[in-house]
């Protein structure tokens, strides 16, 4: 059991990692233009099958593989916003903005079912059943690397949030959208930027997903839940509330696998945000106003 | 306040015109009729869900639509009162027939009071944060049925007693039964708007913190209209299951319905009685006409997301404020071109009523 356990813990720590890349996409999207991107769960699986065609038809290793798929995801997003979230009228936005991104993942499910079917896929490579023995515990190469991959581009998200200048561009439409705006910050070009980065990284967490998942079209739902459930936990808008929240959900609905039963894993991560807002309504780092206007 | 953008208030005239009156009854009266005259089974089987809709619609628009608060979880009370149904059906041992509908009402109470602890942890949040916690407690719901076998009987999935009616006759009692839900969901929305009740709701979309200040209380207003859209959702999920015959987990809680009949109240009009009716009036049989022509595959996707899309890009206040807008506009015009004084006796705000939009307007 002692052993069982500390596994749960150390599985939860390292899927954590890829949650929170996939969360980061979604909350950084919500931080700059309030819109909550629904689409973020299909987002993660068409990474998923665009790293799997070029994996199987073209030879391209999933990881060098990245170099294509995140650019391309990048263009998804800012795509997206400038066809669609843009267009939005400011009354009703946010509502609006729901619905939209939801038809848009609609339509790429749609997209998605028409060309591979509903069948069941994974990303295979060799560390993907290969595992790394430490300390009595197996750890799947896979989820090692993914872990890594999830550090290397949180640092660099953070990096280029706080260090470069679209970054503060960025981070100044966060704070003040209008005193942004007066300032001279082109919020159309940092809003696109913005949807194209949270796209990107999610292309790198899609890959990690879909190399340790069977994913198909629909497994979009079950992903933009328990991102959603993520951001909330973290504060919406906060990245590192986001990785935090990430790491202690899957590490509860680990440990739940193994001390109660797999059947109620999945319920007990969702649970956790109803006891979380039970004691704080906005998150654990959340603030009361996430933008004072 | 939104009811400051329409002069003539419907809220200062009490009762309906006169016009109005003889319009509602002979469309009363037009449904009522309308199975007898269209029997084919497939056009009464769009029919009921049509109905269905216009009732789940009125429903959700009664809370988000007045309060300005998007619930996108409300498949959790349409499943619930499937799920209630089917229960008490089993439980009771019923056999089908046409007094198996006399649970409708019993499975929406359920419904209802599953909306009480869901709205109370749900508005314990503002805006943003409610819209995701309503999604997450929607997939806690679908997880829920799969995993409560004693209830749910989990992926195997619960079957309901079967009427003994013949196939012509079969969807119209089905139909008849979705009729009274969606008159009855009507008929709540439209009191609770002309009530102090409904302006209370309408001054939390305009101004929450304003309202708190002025003597509303906020969370009692907000949490008895949740409770009471769950109660109306749940008649229609227990008509949907008696209809179905059985019922499955992804089936009563799901994903797409949470959505469908947001997008048919703002397509019709958001905040309006008759926008949610109109908005499922079109939507739904297109909706049906899509499933019915695309069986298989994405197509069917596609065709759907697109059809919001467009729905969202083209008519984003809906039809009814379009429409009104419209109307009124055309109403100046004659009345500033020509000298004619009867056109004074219809000033903008009335034409707006006769429209059917009940004062919400946003400025």
């Amino acid at each position: 059991m002692g052993t069982e356990l500390s596994k749960a813990v150390v599985d939860g720590v390292l899927t954590g990692g890829v949650y929170a890349l996939m969360a980061a996409g979604l909350t950084l999207i919500f931080g700059v233009m309030e819109i909550i991107n629904i689409a973020q769960g299909i987002f993660v699986v068409l990474a998923a099958y665009l790293s799997y065609v070029l994996q199987v038809h073209l030879g391209i290793d999933p990881f060098i593989g990245l170099l294509i798929t995140m650019p391309l995801m990048f263009g998804v997003g800012v795509l997206i916003e400038w066809g669609f979230v843009r267009r939005l009228k400011e009354q009703n936005k946010s509502a609006l903005s729901i619905l939209v991104t939801f038809a848009v993942a609609i339509v790429i499910e749609g997209i998605l079912t028409q060309l591979f079917s509903a069948d069941l896929r994974i990303i295979k490579a060799w560390y993907v059943d290969k595992s790394l023995h430490v300390l009595g515990f197996y750890l799947p190469y896979i989820y090692l690397l993914g872990f890594v991959l999830a550090v290397v581009l949180l640092a660099a998200l953070y990096l280029f949030l706080y260090r470069s200048r679209s970054g503060k561009s960025i981070r100044a439409s966060v704070q003040n959208r209008t005193g942004a705006e007066l300032i001279g910050i082109n919020i159309n070009r940092v809003s696109a930027i913005t949807f194209g980065i949270g796209a990107a990284v999610t292309a790198a967490g899609g890959m990690i997903f879909g190399a340790t998942n069977s994913f198909n079209p629909n497994s979009g739902y079950d992903l933009i839940s328990r991102l959603l459930v993520i951001v909330v936990l973290g504060g919406l808008g906060s990245i590192g509330g986001a990785l935090v929240a990430a790491v202690a959900a899957l590490v509860i609905e680990d440990v739940t696998a193994v001390l109660w039963s797999p059947i109620w894993a999945s319920t007990m991560f969702f649970a956790v945000l109803v006891v979380v807002l039970l004691v704080r309504p906005n998150g654990l780092f959340g603030q009361t106003a996430v933008r004072a206007q | 306040m939104a009811s400051s953008a329409v002069p003539a208030d419907p809220l200062s005239g009490r009762g309906l015109s006169v016009a109005r009156r003889v319009l509602l009854a002979a469309l009363v009266l037009f449904a009522v009729v309308f199975p007898f005259v269209f029997t084919n089974p497939a056009t009464t089987s769009i029919a009921m869900f049509t109905l269905l809709y216009v009732g789940a619609s009125s429903a959700w628009n009664m809370f988000s639509g007045f309060t300005g608060y998007m619930a996108l979880g409300n498949a959790v009370f349409y499943g619930s009162g499937a799920y209630a149904f089917a229960n008490l059906a089993l439980h009771l041992h019923l056999t089908g027939g046409a007094g198996v509908f006399a649970l409708v009402p019993v499975a929406g109470v359920i419904a209802g009071l599953v909306a009480l602890p869901v709205g109370w942890l749900a508005l314990r949040t503002r805006r943003h944060t409610f819209v995701v916690i309503t999604i997450a407690i929607f997939f806690i719901f679908q997880l829920l049925a799969y995993n409560l076998h004693g209830l749910t009987n989990g992926s195997s999935g619960m079957s309901l007693p079967i009427p003994p009616w013949d196939a012509q006759t079969y969807n119209t009692y089905f139909y008849l039964a979705a009729l009274v839900v969606a008159v009855v969901a009507v008929t709540a929305a439209w009191l609770v708007r002309r009530s102090s009740f409904g302006l209370e709701l309408l001054a939390i979309r305009d101004d929450e913190e304003r309202a708190l200040g002025l003597g509303v209380r906020t969370t009692k207003v907000k949490l008895a209209t949740f409770v009471l859209t769950g109660f109306l959702t749940g008649m229609c999920g227990a008509v949907y299951a008696y209809y179905l015959g059985s019922i499955y987990p992804p089936f009563a809680f799901e994903a797409i319905f949470d959505v469908t009949i947001a997008l048919m109240a703002f397509f019709g009009g958001l905040g309006t009685i008759s926008g949610p009716v109109i908005g499922a009036l079109i939507l739904e049989p297109v909706q049906q006409y899509i499933t019915l022509r695309f069986t298989a595959g994405g197509f069917s996707l596609i065709a759907f997301g697109v059809l919001f899309l467009l729905v969202i890009r083209f008519m984003p206040e809906g039809i009814v404020p379009s429409l009104a807008g419209l109307l009124r506009r055309w109403l100046r015009a004659r009345a500033e071109a020509g000298a004619s004084p009867q056109s004074s006796s219809s000033p903008p705000g009335a034409a707006v009523s006769a429209a059917g939009i009940t004062g919400a307007v946003r400025p």
